[in-house]
């Protein structure tokens, strides 16, 4: 299991587009991964799971994977956050 | 999480004299489900005091300090509201003693009160102070309300979850939430469920999009809230793995420290799953009614072969 913390930094936060792109990339990996706001967790791969969080710009989140691909997993959530989501 | 419930609300659900409050009480924080009679405080006895806990002040209390000298009520007042309370409350709209008061204000303290009578504000209170600091955890799945049994559905993104809800409630039951489904264990019995705000009512169809589920079925599909009777969890089929087909045992699954009832049910292209839920649930209360179809099925076997 790894965790990363990260600081959500594009202008409008995890609004529907970009929650998209962060659960469609989550659905390309096998392991099971979470997204935790304030010590609540969600399955980062479900889209309304990860809106239910409200996750503003300059909020922080950690992103937690559990299986056999979890460091891939981990690293390309994280860039995809920091790249604002390709915005 | 730190739970807790601000004084605040505490105030206004439950219709609250403010006799005194200091600047910022409404932001106190109430971190503990238990009150506290103070009588035996008053009588002097610290050990054991909780001092997080609301102070509830009764007739008992009222009568015995009524009988000092008004000294010996500051006194025994003052030991007690150097203690940090986050409030104490007067029941059946008893007068407040001078003495309270300068005790309250000296060390701003909340001083509130109400008309009810102490048993029954108290357990009114503490029913209520169980709600909102119960455990709580979100889980990712969809909880429905089928013939009014509350049914958590779990399993794999992907694996159909949001579809059987989508079934169940055309068929006529009830959405309370997809995808996060937060749970609150209100007692040490009961679990209840409910959709975080910001997505309440809404479900995620794969092709379709989101759907507005309270807008398109109306408010006989919703529920805000929900105990949560049974889990179903959902499976792929899987060949060559043996699920239940008789109902003789009976499985459970353990959330926030208590078992719930729970059933793994697999699934497979043609197989109506809605359906299955809606057995699933009144087979659940049959149950409970105290009746088993695989015990009564084996009853008449043996009875057979025993002629």
């Amino acid at each position: 299991m790894v965790s990363k913390a990260i600081v959500v930094q594009n202008q409008v936060g995890l609004h529907a587009r970009p929650a998209t792109f962060f659960i469609q990339k989550s659905n390309e990996f096998k392991s099971s991964i979470w997204v935790e706001k304030d010590e609540r967790r969600v399955n980062a791969k479900s889209l309304l799971g990860v809106l239910s969080l409200g996750i503003t710009k300059g909020t922080e989140i950690t992103i937690i994977a559990d299986g056999s691909d979890e460091k891939d997993a981990i690293d390309a959530l994280e860039n995809l956050v920091e790249t604002n989501f390709s915005e | 999480m730190n739970i807790l419930v601000k004084l605040g609300t505490i105030i206004a659900e439950h219709k609250l004299e403010i006799v005194y409050a200091p600047d910022g009480y409404e932001d106190i924080p109430i971190t503990v489900a238990d009150v506290n009679r103070p009588s035996l405080q008053i009588a002097g006895f610290f050990d054991y005091f909780d001092p997080a806990r609301i102070q509830i002040l009764g007739k008992v209390e009222h009568t015995y300090l009524e009988q000092m000298s008004s000294q010996d009520r500051t006194e025994k007042l003052e030991k007690l509201f150097e203690q940090p309370i986050p409030a104490l409350i007067i029941t059946r709209e008893m007068e407040v003693f001078p003495e309270l008061l300068e005790c309250a204000q000296k060390h701003q303290r909340p001083l509130l009160r109400t008309a009810s009578s102490t048993s029954r504000f108290m357990s009114g209170l503490i029913l209520a102070l169980n709600v909102w600091l119960a455990p709580m955890t979100t889980m990712h799945g969809v909880l429905v309300e089928v013939y009014g049994e509350g049914i958590l559905l779990i399993g794999e993104s992907g694996v159909g979850k949001s579809e059987t809800a989508m079934e169940l409630v055309k068929r006529g039951h009830r959405l309370v939430a997809d995808d996060a489904v937060e749970i609150k264990r209100v007692s040490s019995k009961t679990l209840v469920g409910s959709s975080p705000e910001i997505i309440r009512h809404f479900i995620e169809l794969r092709g379709i999009g989101i759907i507005d589920v309270k807008r398109i079925f109306g408010m006989g599909a919703v529920k805000d809230t929900e105990n949560i009777d049974l889990i179903i969890n959902l499976e792929a089929w899987q060949s060559g793995k043996h699920y239940d087909r008789l109902g003789l045992d009976s499985h459970s699954m353990e959330v926030l420290g208590l078992k719930i009832p729970s059933l793994t049910i697999p699934v497979k292209p043609g197989r109506n799953l809605a359906i299955i839920v809606e057995v699933a649930a009144m087979n659940l209360r049959q149950r409970r009614m105290g009746y088993n179809a695989a015990e009564e099925l084996n009853r008449r076997l043996m009875e057979q072969m025993g002629e």
